[in-house]
């Protein structure tokens, strides 16, 4: 059953054919089974199923709407009360929120049960999901593989078939490219629609949180339930709630898809341009026209991006220095030797290798050549993107250059690494929604996924889009050989 | 000794606690004195996933100050992050403005020394911007470790910076002072210094008079009483004097005055400056403020000192000193207005002399403000009123003061009546005072037609003391010097 999609799930609820106290149990089992896969940092067996009986009791009266009694995990970014919320690192390896972010309380009171918090690269920075004090995440499809990142945990969750439905988070990629490197639908909305409170920051004006699903129809319940104003978040946009599954029927006639010429040259490996091309003839068979459009500005996506985000970084971390909760070294002499072990000690080499850049072009003499300069790409780069959707509806493309890779592959070049998100860091900087579905398999038969990039506010568009792929399709219903 | 003759330079920063109920970026309480750590809450204690909102309170006092200056109110400013590492610091850094501050420009006319030697002086402001307090490092009690209190963490502040104008430690106290009145006047900071609610900063530095470079500047951290702002900038000039004699240049520095030995410290050295890696906060949007907000604001604010003063001067006749003086607050300014409008304009300047004078002095002796004085502007006016028709002499007006202060009776005219205090005008009565005391001093009457002017008074002094002080003074003194035949 826990196999299922979400709206099935919701439907046999609702009709008494399971309760979410034995659907949570083949979660946790299910979790139990896949634990090498190391999905999840924290499972909370206890309290996931007290949340079920609650949550069977709303159904006995009939309450609440498609997500009470669902199994969820949250991504370990999500502060969640009283359950640690490492982010992945050893500097948080001991703390435990005394409050919930607004995505963790809203999806409480929309019923859904968390069953855990899920691994991820440290502190949200990373590809691969190597970058983890807990260790690295593996792929479902291939152990030996990476996930991809930083929300690897909660997509190989819900690949595994662990949790129907888990949160995320994507600062340049980071729901996009582990749902295509796993096979799974992933959502990252307009910048601003989804709460940032309680989700611990990594680029503030990059982070945006988001949903996992097997499916765009999945994924749009979800959003639904998480997204809304925050008066607590002053970067949340002050609009409307919406209801994302609104235009999931529309017909893909006349639909004008655009496709970035700098997106579909060098560097796209053969088999995930092969697998790209069949999709977009399934979107031909399905009324839509395909057109080229040109993003002239995204080859500077990485380099802005590696400027900016670590910039945040080194700001938003500096909170991390073992006065008041988090790792502190347990020997040390001076105040400044107190700072410097534990930060030495909580951090990762990767996390250390940002806040070190972040700290550099925010230095005095570097600024302007730097962070000023960065900026300034970003405006061209979101000109590029409101050109392109200028004559197009949607921009298609590749979300990852390859299909994952082997565990330690990339480990060495961080450059490597950094490029692999090429196709994804480009809509952060921009703000705009993207979304990544299963789109066909690379020559390994890895999942390859299909990206979709909207105009501000186009999510429901973007799912539209991608269910009607889906009703036509049933990459997005292989499962990897583990489950 | 060198020849040089050495000019003052004085810039001041000072920090105004705005008087929020909550603080700047979280909804805890600023209220002063509670427990340690009892008023910081989630975000003053920069958990994990915390945001800041700002307090629209704090934007409108911003508003309130730019206007109040003749300042520019940016239509759009930043909120930027200063990052350095301090464990009273949650975050690892201040969110306060940089590049673009909420208030740009504006002057302060303030008075600087008394009497005759007295002048006015205008001095520049260069901003105003908005910033959050950092907790408190105790480092008592804790055994050879540090407390933090992170309840200050947070509190709204109106950093004032001020163009190097002040030439001397007088001018730099007199702006403090005038700046002090102001934040208190359109009631944005309560002003309490022992508490740290308005805290200077001088940057001071001196250079051969002529030159027209800056000499180089120490600046002057944390000086919470106008006192040790007039002790630590007199003792910093001479310092970069003796320096600079001495053949030594004055570094650039951050200086700490120590009140119990009146000396100023380093406490580090420009090259162990911070580099602060100031940028814009992210998690904050651009404060935006539209025109119609800074109109709403301005309709709302109360008459400002400087054109209550110069009301005062049009329309009383005052001098510059005492409308500056009787508007030094507005409690002042108030009490002097309701005096006047209870005693006449007829009677302005006597009013301000007695609230300048009988009243300040004995506020100041009981440690009152003015807002609680026990003689009300209605009691003070009546006793004026007494004081110009006759009825009571000066000195008698003093003891009806001192009895309206200990609740003696409901006015003056009260006092007079029970106490019998009426000014004697009956000049048959005088008449018959001055000449008992010519009888009982014919040595006094003997020096004053030898020319000595001084035994008149005396005789003049008798003859009070013989009414009691009731005689009114004038006819005191006509009769005697007709009685005197001078």
């Amino acid at each position: 059953m826990i196999d299922s999609s979400l709206t099935e799930l919701a439907a046999a609820l609702a009709g008494r054919q399971i309760s979410s106290v034995e659907l949570t149990r083949q979660a946790l089992a299910r979790i139990a089974a896949q634990k090498d896969l190391n999905a999840f940092i924290t499972v909370d067996e206890a309290g996931a199923l007290k949340a079920a009986q609650s949550a069977d009791e709303r159904l006995a009266r009939s309450e609440g709407g498609p997500l009470v009694g669902i199994p969820l995990a949250h991504k370990d970014v999500f502060c969640t009360e009283g359950l640690a919320t490492t982010c992945g690192s050893r500097m948080l390896a001991n703390f435990v929120s005394p409050y919930d972010a607004q995505v963790v309380s809203l999806l409480r009171a929309a019923g859904a049960v968390c069953v855990g918090k899920t691994n991820m690269d440290e502190f949200a920075m990373g590809s691969s999901n190597e970058n983890s004090y807990f260790g690295p995440v593996k792929n479902p499809w291939d152990p030996g593989r990476i996930p991809g990142g930083s929300s690897g945990g909660s997509a190989v969750a819900v690949a595994a078939g662990m949790v129907p439905i888990a949160t995320g988070t994507d600062t340049g990629g980071s729901i996009r490219q582990p749902a295509s490197l796993c096979g799974v639908t992933g959502i990252k909305p307009t910048y601003g629609v989804v709460s940032r409170y309680g989700m611990v920051a990594y680029a503030s004006s990059l982070d945006q949180g988001g949903a996992f699903a097997r499916s765009a129809q999945d994924c749009a319940l979800l959003l639904s339930a998480m997204a809304g104003f925050d008066p607590r978040d002053s970067t949340s946009l002050d609009r409307a709630a919406e209801d994302y599954s609104r235009d999931l029927d529309q017909p893909l006639t006349g639909l004008r898809i655009g496709l970035p010429k700098e997106f579909f040259a060098e560097g796209l490996a053969t088999d995930v341009r092969a697998a790209l091309d069949g999709a977009l003839a399934e979107y031909r068979r399905l009324g839509a026209t395909l057109i080229e459009v040109s993003l002239p500005n995204a080859r500077l996506a990485i380099p802005a991006y590696y400027v900016i985000a670590p910039a945040e970084a080194s700001s938003n971390l500096s909170r991390f220095d073992g006065v008041r909760y988090g790792h502190r070294a347990a020997e040390y002499g001076d105040l400044q030797d107190m700072y410097r072990r534990s930060r030495a000690e909580g951090f990762g080499a990767e996390v250390k290798r940002r806040i070190l850049i972040g700290t550099y072009v925010l230095s005095h003499g570097y600024y302007d050549a730097y962070y000023i300069q960065a900026q300034k790409l970003r405006r061209l780069i979101a000109q590029d993107f409101a050109a392109a959707l200028n004559e197009c509806d949607v921009i298609a493309g590749p979300v990852s250059p390859t299909t994952a890779w082997r565990i330690g592959e990339k480990s060495d070049d961080p450059v490597q690494m950094y490029l692999s998100d090429i196709y994804t860091i480009a809509v952060n900087l921009a703000g705009l929604p993207g979304l990544s579905l299963p789109a066909g398999a690379g020559a390994d038969g890895l999942p390859v996924g299909l990206q979709l990039i909207g105009n501000y506010f186009a999510e429901a568009r973007l799912l539209n889009v991608a269910h009607q792929f889906q009703l036509a399709t049933d990459w997005h219903r292989r499962r990897p050989p583990v489950v | 000794m060198s020849q040089t003759q050495w000019e003052v330079v004085i810039g001041l920063e000072v920090h105004a606690q705005l008087n929020t109920a909550s603080k700047i970026f979280s909804a805890a309480s600023t209220a002063f004195g509670a427990e340690p750590n009892r008023q910081a809450c989630g975000v003053d204690l920069a958990l994990p996933g915390v945001l800041p909102v700002l307090n629209r309170g704090a934007v409108e006092r911003a508003i309130r100050f730019g206007l109040a200056i003749g300042g520019r109110v940016a239509e759009k400013s930043i909120f930027a992050r200063k990052n350095y590492f301090y464990p009273d610091l949650p975050k690892g850094y201040q969110i306060s403005q940089f590049e673009r501050p909420v208030v740009e420009g504006g002057t302060l006319t303030l008075r600087v020394g008394e009497g005759d030697k007295a002048y006015e002086k205008r001095v520049r402001l260069t901003r105003a911007h908005l910033e959050e307090d950092a907790g408190k490092s105790l480092h008592e009690d804790f055994h050879g470790m540090s407390g933090i209190d992170l309840n200050r963490a947070g509190t709204p502040l109106l950093e004032i910076v001020s163009e190097p104008d002040m030439r001397s430690s007088a001018e730099a106290v007199a702006y403090a002072k005038a700046l002090h009145g102001l934040v208190r006047w359109i009631d944005i900071c309560d002003g309490n210094m022992q508490e740290g609610s308005f805290r200077c900063d001088a940057n001071v530095s001196v250079r051969p008079r002529g030159q027209e470079a800056f000499g180089t500047r120490r600046e002057i951290k944390n000086l919470n009483s106008f006192r040790f702002l007039q002790q630590a900038i007199d003792y910093e000039v001479q310092w970069q004097i003796n320096e600079i004699e001495e053949g030594r240049a004055i570094q650039q520095a951050t200086v700490l005055f120590d009140p119990d030995s009146g000396a100023t410290r380093m406490m580090r050295s420009k090259e162990d400056a911070h580099d602060y890696r100031y940028f814009p906060d992210p998690d904050l949007l651009p404060l935006v403020i539209p025109s119609t907000w800074i109109e709403e604001v301005k309709a709302a604010l109360p008459e400002l000192p400087a054109a209550l003063a110069a009301r005062f001067q049009s329309d009383f006749g005052l001098s510059a000193y005492d409308a500056t003086t009787l508007t030094a607050s507005r409690e002042t300014g108030q009490f002097y207005l309701d005096t006047v409008a209870a005693a006449g304009a007829a009677n302005a300047k006597l009013c301000a002399n007695w609230i300048m004078g009988d009243l300040a002095a004995r506020l100041n002796k009981a440690e009152r403000d003015v807002a609680d004085s026990p003689v009300s502007p209605i009691q003070l006016a009546g006793l004026v009123i007494r004081i110009a028709d006759n009825t009571v002499s000066n000195a008698i007006a003093k003891k009806i003061f001192e009895a309206l202060w200990q609740g003696e009776g409901a006015s003056a005219d009260e006092i007079i009546d029970t106490q019998g205090l009426k000014q004697v005008t009956d000049s048959g009565a005088i008449e018959a005072l001055v000449d008992e005391v010519l009888a009982a001093n014919p040595k006094s009457v003997e020096e004053f037609r030898a020319g000595k002017e001084k035994a008149f008074n005396a005789l003049v002094g008798q003859v009070m003391k013989a009414s009691k002080g009731k005689a009114n003074p004038a006819q005191v003194n006509e009769l005697l010097r007709r009685k005197l035949g001078a």
